[in-house]
């Protein structure tokens, strides 16, 4: 599947999914601050793209389910073993801009639609059954 | 009175189906303030869709607690898609039929379909259906608080969950 046929599917996952527009679902586009998903939107978005790609998507797979864990987290920032975690975690996801400031109520910010299109880029790489 | 918005289970299917009945009675105040007598005419009783929504979410939460045997609080989590295309009036019944569409740690999504029967003929009619995500708190809470003792499926609910509840 090509990336442009990856992207379609994933544009198609979010309108149905958070009610936007097409051509607001743009590869910046975060889907928080611009596609204004909430935290329990993220949990459609898992069993949709499950749906749409036929794989499985593991607890913690695509959004991280424990970085507010204390040992990740200090006084609100995420320390440097939490960035470490994510950023292993997390491979298709770009932390660079969230990196300069690392505020924890801010890491909903980092999710893309781009990051969810590698995301599924990764797992069908993986040999996950399209 | 109480939050019950089915009366009763009809069918089960582990894992797989759940199936509810609800009997609507002109005795339930509600329906007298949906609609009551006003400019528009006289009063018209009947069930309003989002206590309709709130029987499928009932029936199809059962369904979702019943595959882990209700250790998992099981919380509606968000409504993907909910239409209804009639009415149903005091005298009538609601049937609703809730299917598993896919469940795992995290929570579980549901189809549903609404039926009607009127007794005085006609048959179970189709009249809406629904898709409802559920969540299992306990794996997804982010930090919230919740009580220990499982909230959802309380006391409330044991007398129509009856044969689903495991054997202590």
């Amino acid at each position: 599947m090509s990336h442009d046929e990856i992207f379609k599917k994933v544009q198609g996952v979010l309108v149905d999914a958070l009610g936007v527009d097409d051509d607001e679902v743009t590869p910046t586009a975060r889907l928080t601050t611009d596609l204004h998903a909430e935290s329990i939107d993220f949990l459609d978005i898992v069993f949709r793209v499950e749906k749409a790609f036929g794989f499985k998507i593991g607890q913690g797979e695509l959004f991280p389910d424990n970085i507010n864990d204390p040992k990740y987290v200090t006084d609100g920032v995420v320390n440097a073993a939490g960035l470490a975690l994510l950023k292993e975690k997390m491979p298709h996801v770009d932390f660079t801009a969230f990196s300069a400031d690392p505020k924890l109520e801010k890491v909903s910010e980092v999710f893309t639609v781009d990051s969810l299109v590698k995301f599924v880029e990764s797992k069908l790489k993986a040999g996950a059954p399209a | 009175m109480r939050w019950l918005w089915i009366d009763a289970i009809l069918s089960h299917e582990p894992n797989v189906r759940l199936v509810a009945i609800k009997n609507v009675s002109l005795a339930e105040d509600h329906l007298h303030q949906h609609f009551p007598e006003g400019d528009d005419g006289p009063s018209q009783p009947m069930m309003p869709a989002s206590l309709m929504l709130e029987g499928m979410a009932q029936t199809a939460g059962i369904l979702v607690g019943s595959v882990r045997q209700f250790k998992e609080k099981v919380i509606l989590a968000k409504v993907t898609e909910a239409i209804f295309e009639s009415d149903v009036f005091p005298g009538q019944s609601i049937r609703y039929d809730a299917k598993i569409d896919r469940i795992d740690d995290m929570g579980a999504s549901t189809i549903g379909t609404i039926s009607r029967f009127d007794h005085r003929g006609g048959g179970w009619i189709d009249i809406g259906r629904t898709e409802i995500i559920f969540s299992h708190v306990d794996q997804n809470r982010a930090g919230l608080d919740l009580p220990e003792h499982n909230f959802v499926f309380g006391e409330n609910f044991r007398a129509i969950l009856g044969g689903l509840l495991p054997k202590t």
